[in-house]
């Protein structure tokens, strides 16, 4: 075996502890994610100029402003600026989150959007009131239709993560740099790691196809089999990246 | 806690002007990379033999699926001896032509079956029947689509500046460890992305209802 894979095995508890920081700071920092994007989306289809606005300038400064500044102001500027300082972990969660919640909002608008009109006008009618409506009519037709965007989303959240090595959070990729400092032997670190990112958005791809199955069935609508293991599709029209 | 500089904000600014030229150049050539890349790997994938198209869409699934960051850093590391921009476009082109691929796949899908039949019935070959039929037909549509992922990569080459390409985050940085003045010259940085993105996602929304989509 190769130095690299021993030197790998010898240092387990910390390729553990990496990758613990990396599934962290995705889970954490996509759930955040979700909660902005439903807020931010939905407000986007208020009555209200006012609360469309401040959704519109939010998620166009967090979309607008690279991920990369966000999260080395949260880091480097923030502490000196009001005299909080978080954990690089935090700083990645925070950073992740409202930057694709920004992104995942645009997702729920438009899902929210496609939602045929007369499912809206048969709940009034039925005269369920707004919180309703929407919890029990549009959003779990409009959830269908989210999954596969945000899928994408997770998976881009995910490939973000090794910026954690940047501000000193030891995530997998701090963690696996480290042993081939230690051997020397760049090429094989570097696939190693990449085959480990691929296994991990290979399994969350997994995971969320599950999420869509089920939200297709609670519709009525079946699935083949098939559907579980393809890869995802590309976001082509909407430039969704 | 020392509040926000404006001196130190004025100082670094044209520090930040200096190093966002590079951050334009990298994001030109990095597109125009992945525009071309791109539109041969999704001609490639449509290749009649499978063992073309096969090993085509594994590569583009694990490029698309790994980060970025890993592969610039990654890449930087085993081509050393190479300058860092060069590098640095050069994986910025081929990460995003994993994602242009797809968006001319679309494109190319899109283009009417009763074109291809025209172009057979004419017995054109195949390689007027791409130049001269369906590509200008494919890439009009994909146009937006490009844009968007322009935009996207613009926004992604701050990663450059960990391989030492000198571009404006970099001198961001520079200016941060040497002056302590890390809370103003990001700052400026991020309003200078905005200043220069917003603009652009603006006038790509209206290429999109203009072409119709």
């Amino acid at each position: 075996m190769s130095d690299f894979f021993s030197t790998l095995l010898d240092e387990l508890p910390q390729v553990r502890a990496g990758l613990w920081v990396t599934l962290q700071a995705t889970v954490l920092g996509s759930l955040l994610a979700l909660a902005l994007s439903f807020a931010l989306g939905l407000m986007a289809g208020s009555r209200l100029l006012l609360v469309r606005g401040l959704s519109r300038t939010v998620v166009e400064f967090f979309r607008g402003t690279s991920l990369y500044i966000q999260l080395f102001w949260l880091y480097y500027a923030m502490p000196p600026l009001t005299g909080y300082e978080l954990t690089p972990l935090l700083c990645g969660v925070l950073a992740f989150g409202l930057n694709y919640g920004a992104y995942g909002s645009e997702v729920v608008r438009g899902a929210v959007n496609s939602v045929p009109r007369g499912q809206y006008e048969a709940a009034l009618a039925l005269n369920l009131a707004p919180a309703r409506r929407l919890r029990k009519v549009i959003l779990p037709q409009a959830w269908v239709q989210m999954i596969p965007s945000f899928t994408n989303l997770l998976i881009q959240l995910l490939k973000c993560t090794p910026l954690l090595w940047l501000i000193s959070a030891a995530d997998l990729m701090t963690v696996v740099q480290q042993v081939r400092d230690r051997t020397g032997e760049t090429l094989t670190a570097y696939l190693t790691l990449l085959a480990a990112y691929f296994v991990l958005a290979y399994a969350l791809t997994l995971l969320m196809n599950l999420l869509e199955r089920n939200a297709k069935r609670r519709l009525g609508l079946e699935t083949g089999p098939g559907s579980l293991f393809r890869t995802r599709g590309a976001a082509a029209a909407g430039g969704v990246r | 806690m020392n509040g926000f500089d404006w001196n130190a904000a004025g100082d670094a600014l044209p520090l930040l002007l200096e190093g966002f030229r590079v951050t334009l150049l990298a994001t030109v050539l990095g597109t125009l990379v992945a525009a071309v890349l791109g539109l041969a790997v999704a001609v490639a994938g449509r290749a009649p033999s499978r063992l073309v198209t096969l090993p085509v869409r594994a590569v583009t699934e694990f490029v698309r699926s790994t980060p970025l960051l890993v592969q610039l850093v990654g890449a930087a590391a085993v081509f050393s001896s190479v300058e860092p921009l060069t590098v640095g476009v050069v994986v910025l082109g081929v990460h995003y032509a994993a994602y242009t691929s797809e968006v001319y796949r679309a494109g190319i899908d899109g283009v009417p079956r009763g074109q291809w039949e025209a172009a057979r019935a004419l017995s054109l070959p195949a390689r007027r029947t791409w130049q001269a039929v369906i590509l200008p037909q494919a890439v009009r549509n994909v146009l937006p689509a490009l844009g968007n992922y322009a935009v996207s990569m613009f926004k992604e080459t701050p990663f450059l500046a960990v391989i030492t390409v000198q571009e404006m985050v970099f001198e961001a940085r520079r200016y941060g460890a040497e002056h302590f003045a890390y809370t103003e010259a990001f700052t400026l940085a991020g309003l200078v992305f905005l200043v220069a993105s917003y603009p652009t996602s603006l006038l790509m929304r209206k290429l999109e209802k203009r072409l119709g989509h």
